[in-house]
C-alpha cells in the first residue's frame, strides 16, 4: 500500500531531492563566499573598521606643527588668531611634516587669504570681525599693515 | 554628465547630494514587473481555488505570464546596482533588519517554490507525453524536465492535482508577500513622506492584481486572435468584473491615501501639493488617475451597466485593459521617481533626466519590458497553453 | 627560568582568554604607521560632533579641507559636509498669517565660499548651517543596508564598507539629512568618516582642523573630561530633524527653528 503510494508520488520525491542539493550548494557557496571576519563586531566585515582607519591623513594637525615651529605659535598665542590651526590658513601640510624638506610651504595670497573670513557678509556673526575691503584697504594688501600670525594694526 | 546640466534642474532648495537622482526608471520597472507577476497569478489561482470554472481558458495562460515576468524581476534591480557583480552577498549575508534584503529569497521562494513547481505538476502529463515522443534535443529537454519519472497514472496525476492544489494555496499569500513586500521597502522609508506609509503594500498589492489581470485579459485576447481562436466571451465578461472590482478597491485604498494626506496637511504636505500640480501633473493627474484609472473603470462598469454587443464589449475589455497597464505604470513612476523630485528639506524640487542609451536609459527599460513577451513566446512553444492531451495515457 | 617562562606564558593566555571574553576590540591595534598610532581601544570612545552656528563665518574651510583629505569628487552634488546659508524673512504685521518660507542656499555646497547676497537686505535674518553626517546611533540607512556594507563602529561611527557595498543606493533614500552620495569612480557610497583615520590616531577631523573660528568640535561622549558635557550643559542644544528619531550625534547650538 505505501509502496504503491511510494511509486506514484516518486517523481515529486525527485524534486525535494533537487531541492535539498540546492540548499547543499547554497549553504556550500555561502561558506567560500562570505567574507573573513563577517560578523565578528556585529553584520558586517570587521576588517572594514580597520580599512577605514589605515588611510593616510592630508592634514597632519596642528601637533605637528609644533613640533618645528613652536616661535610662530608662541607669536600667535597672544593674537586673535590663537586659536586658528596653522592648517586652516596654509593648507594641508602632511607631506611637509613628515619630511619638511621634500615640501616646500608656499606663503598663502594674502589679500585673497584674509577676505575668505574677514569680507563683509551678512549672514555672517555681527560680532565676528569684517569689513569691505575696497572700502577699508584700496588695493593694499592686508599684510601691509596687519601681521596675520597677531593681527592688531601695527 | 554636465554638472551645470543637472544643477539646471533644481528649483528652490535641494541638499547638494540629493540633486542626482538615485533610483532610476529600472526601478519603476521593478515593483510594475513584480506586480504583473502577482497579479497574473492571483487570477490563476481564482480558478484553482475558488473554482471560478469561467477563467479556465486563461489558468495556464496566467501562469505563463507570471513565469516570465518573474524572470525578467530581477534584471533591472541587476542592472542598476553600482556593483553588479556583488548582487550575492544579498544571499549570503542577508541584513535582517534591512526590508530589501529579503527580496532574493521572497523572490527564489516565488520562482521556484511556488510557480515553477505548480506549473511543472500541471503541465506533467505532456511533459511525459513529449519526453517519450519528440525526437532531438527537444526531447532531451522534455526527458530533463520530466527528471526521469514518467509515471502519469491516475493515482501519479491525483496526486498532483492535490499537491497543486495545497500549492496553489501556498501561492496566494506568496504573491501577497512578493509584492506586498516591494510595497514595503518603499512605505517603510520614514525619511521620505511620499513613501513613508503603511498603505503601501496594501495599495502596491491591489495595484498589482489590477495590473496582473489586465495584461491576463489582454493577452488572452491577443493571443486568440493571433492564433484564429474564439474568443470565450464568458471568460473575459468574468476577467472584466475581477478588474472592476480589484480596481474599485485599490482605487478606493489610493483615494484613502490621498485624502488622509490633504487631511493631515503634515510638514510635507505643501511640497507634495506642489509636486502633484507641476512636475508631476501629468503622469500622475493625467495619465495615471484621469487615463489609467477613472477611464477605465468607467468603461468596466459601463459593460456592468449597460447592455452591450460581443464586439463592443471586446474593443472595451481591450482598451481599459491597455489604459488599466498604462496607468498602472504611471502610478510606480510616481512612487519611484516622484519620491525622489523633492528634497527632504521640502525647501526644492530637482528634476528626473532619462537618459537613451546608457545602463540606466530607456532602451534597457524597452528591452526589459519587450523580453517577457519573447520568454512567453518561448514558454508557449515548450509549454503548450491551450491544448490539453487526455489524461489517461502514459 | 624555563619554569617562569612558562607560567608567564600561561598568564598570557589567560589575560588573552579573558580579554576575549570581556568584549569586541579591546586590543585594537591600527594598521599604518605603528610608531605614530598608539593601541586605539574601540570600546573607550563615542564619538560625536558639536557644531556652534553662531561661529560659523561661511568661509567654507571645512568643505575645502573635507574634499582635500577625503578624496571627495569635486564635482557639486558630491559631499560628505557642506555650509547651507539661510534667510528666515521677518513676520510681515500687515499679513502676519502669511506662510514663512526660509530661502536656503548652498552653492557649489559652499566650496567657494558665499557673496553677500543679502547685504542690502534690511529685514530677516541670515546664517550658516554647516551640514555633515550626524552619525546617527540609531541610523535610518545602517538599518536599510541589504548586505552590511554600512555600520555603526562600536566607537559609535557610521562607516561604509566600500569593498562590500553593492551601490543599491537603498541607503541614500533612507538617510533623512541627505548625507549619502554615490561615488562615481567607484559607483559606491561614500559618506563622512567622522575622519576616522584621523580620530584614530588622535588627530581631530579636518573640517574642525581648518575651522577658524572654532565653530566645529569634535567630541567623544564617552570622556568625562570631554569639553562636549560642558557644551550640553551650558546651550540650548538641538539635533536636525529630531521628529526622525535617528539618535543623531551632531549637537547645534544656536540652531534655529527654520532649519532643516
Amino acid at each position: 500500500m505505501l509502496r504503491d503510494l511510494y511509486r506514484d508520488a516518486e517523481h515529486l520525491f525527485r524534486v525535494v531531492l533537487l531541492c535539498v542539493v540546492g540548499v547543499l550548494v547554497f549553504l556550500v557557496a555561502r561558506a567560500v563566499a562570505v567574507p573573513k571576519g563577517f560578523g565578528e563586531y556585529g553584520h558586517y566585515r570587521a576588517p572594514a573598521i580597520r580599512d577605514a582607519a589605515a588611510k593616510t591623513p592630508v592634514f597632519a594637525g596642528q601637533a605637528a606643527c609644533a613640533e618645528c615651529h613652536d616661535d610662530v605659535l608662541a607669536t600667535k598665542a597672544a593674537g586673535a588668531h590663537r586659536g586658528v590651526h596653522c592648517e586652516a590658513c596654509h593648507g594641508p601640510l602632511s607631506a611637509h611634516a613628515a619630511d619638511p624638506s621634500a615640501v616646500e610651504v608656499a606663503l598663502p595670497d594674502g589679500r585673497a587669504l584674509c577676505v575668505t573670513c574677514h569680507e563683509q557678509n551678512a549672514s555672517r556673526p555681527a560680532s565676528f570681525p569684517q569689513v569691505v575691503p575696497s572700502e577699508h584697504a584700496g588695493d593694499d594688501v592686508c599684510t601691509e599693515c596687519h601681521v596675520p600670525h597677531a593681527p592688531s594694526v601695527q | 554628465m554636465d554638472p551645470s546640466a543637472i544643477l539646471h534642474g533644481v528649483q528652490g532648495f535641494m541638499y547638494p547630494n540629493e540633486i542626482e537622482l538615485q533610483w532610476s526608471l529600472l526601478i519603476v520597472l521593478y515593483p510594475y514587473i513584480t506586480g504583473l507577476v502577482a497579479g497574473a497569478f492571483i487570477l490563476a489561482s481564482l480558478e484553482r481555488v475558488i473554482g471560478v470554472e469561467a477563467l479556465k481558458p486563461t489558468y495556464r495562460l496566467a501562469l505563463l505570464s507570471a513565469l516570465a515576468f518573474l524572470l525578467v524581476a530581477p534584471l533591472p534591480l541587476q542592472l542598476h546596482l553600482g556593483r553588479p557583480e556583488r548582487s550575492f552577498e544579498m544571499y549570503f549575508t542577508p541584513h535582517t533588519a534591512s526590508a530589501m534584503a529579503m527580496f532574493g529569497f521572497v523572490y527564489l521562494w516565488y520562482l521556484l517554490g511556488v510557480l515553477l513547481f505548480e506549473i511543472w505538476l500541471d503541465y506533467r502529463p505532456e511533459i511525459v507525453h513529449f519526453a517519450k515522443t519528440k525526437p532531438g534535443i527537444m526531447g532531451t529537454v522534455y526527458k530533463i524536465l520530466a527528471l526521469g519519472s514518467y509515471n502519469v497514472s491516475e493515482r501519479a496525476l491525483w496526486i498532483d492535482d492535490k499537491v497543486g492544489r495545497f500549492v496553489t494555496i501556498l501561492g496566494i499569500p506568496s504573491a501577497f508577500l512578493l509584492h506586498g513586500y516591494v510595497g514595503f521597502i518603499f512605505g517603510s522609508v520614514k525619511a521620505n513622506p511620499w513613501w513613508s506609509s503603511p498603505m503601501m503594500p496594501i495599495v502596491f498589492l491591489f495595484s498589482a492584481m489590477v495590473s496582473g489581470v489586465a495584461l491576463v485579459l489582454l493577452l488572452y485576447m491577443v493571443v486568440s486572435w493571433a492564433k484564429g481562436r474564439v474568443i470565450d466571451m464568458r471568460c473575459v465578461d468574468t476577467m472584466g468584473v475581477i478588474l472592476l472590482v480589484a480596481f474599485i478597491i485599490d482605487f478606493a485604498l489610493e483615494g484613502l491615501d490621498l485624502i488622509h494626506r490633504v487631511y493631515e496637511a503634515d510638514e510635507s504636505f505643501k511640497t507634495l501639493d506642489f509636486l502633484v500640480h507641476t512636475k508631476l501633473y501629468f503622469s500622475h493627474i493625467i495619465v495615471q488617475i484621469v487615463l489609467g484609472t477613472l477611464l477605465p473603470l468607467g468603461l468596466l462598469a459601463l459593460v456592468r451597466l449597460v447592455r452591450i454587443t460581443e464586439a463592443g464589449r471586446k474593443g472595451i475589455y481591450l482598451l481599459s485593459s491597455v489604459l488599466t497597464l498604462v496607468g498602472i505604470f504611471a502610478m510606480r513612476w510616481n512612487v519611484v521617481i516622484g519620491g525622489q523630485l523633492f528634497s527632504k528639506s521640502f525647501l526644492g524640487y530637482t528634476t528626473y533626466k532619462l537618459d537613451f542609451a546608457n545602463r540606466e536609459g530607456l532602451l534597457p527599460s524597452i528591452i526589459l519590458m519587450v523580453l517577457p513577451f519573447f520568454i512567453l513566446w518561448g514558454l508557449f512553444r515548450l509549454l503548450p497553453p491551450f491544448e490539453r492531451p487526455s489524461r489517461t495515457e502514459g | 627560568m624555563d619554569e617562569t617562562r612558562r607560567d608567564l606564558l600561561a598568564t598570557g593566555g589567560k589575560l588573552l582568554i579573558l580579554t576575549g571574553a570581556a568584549g569586541i576590540g579591546l586590543d585594537f591595534v591600527l594598521a599604518g604607521e605603528p610608531e605614530k598610532a598608539p593601541n586605539y581601544d574601540v570600546m573607550k570612545h563615542w564619538w560625536g560632533m558639536a557644531i556652534d552656528i553662531e561661529k560659523c563665518i561661511g568661509c567654507g574651510n571645512c568643505v575645502r579641507a573635507c574634499k582635500a583629505e577625503n578624496d571627495v569628487p569635486k564635482e557639486p552634488f558630491y559631499f560628505r559636509t557642506w555650509v547651507e546659508r539661510y534667510y528666515v524673512p521677518d513676520v510681515d504685521p500687515r499679513e502676519p498669517h502669511a506662510e514663512m518660507q526660509p530661502k536656503v542656499d548652498s552653492p557649489n555646497g559652499g566650496y567657494d565660499g558665499f557673496d553677500d547676497v543679502y547685504r542690502h537686505e534690511k529685514s530677516g535674518k541670515t546664517f550658516f548651517v554647516p551640514k555633515m553626517c550626524n552619525q546617527c546611533a540609531h541610523s535610518p540607512c545602517v538599518q536599510v543596508c541589504p548586505v552590511g556594507a554600512t555600520f555603526e563602529s562600536p566607537d559609535g561611527v557610521v562607516l561604509v564598507d566600500k569593498s562590500y557595498c553593492l551601490g543599491c543606493r537603498y541607503c541614500v533614500q533612507a538617510c533623512p539629512y541627505g548625507c549619502r552620495f554615490i561615488d562615481p569612480r567607484t559607483h559606491t557610497v561614500d559618506k563622512c568618516t567622522l575622519c576616522y583615520h584621523r580620530i584614530t590616531k588622535g588627530l581631530t577631523t579636518a573640517c574642525c582642523e581648518a575651522c577658524p573660528t572654532g565653530a566645529r568640535m569634535l567630541v567623544d561622549l564617552k570622556n568625562p573630561d570631554d569639553p562636549i558635557h560642558e557644551f550640553l550643559r551650558s546651550n540650548k542644544v538641538q539635533i536636525l530633524k529630531p521628529q526622525m528619531a535617528t539618535g543623531a550625534k551632531v549637537y547645534y547650538n544656536g540652531l534655529d527653528g527654520s532649519v532643516r
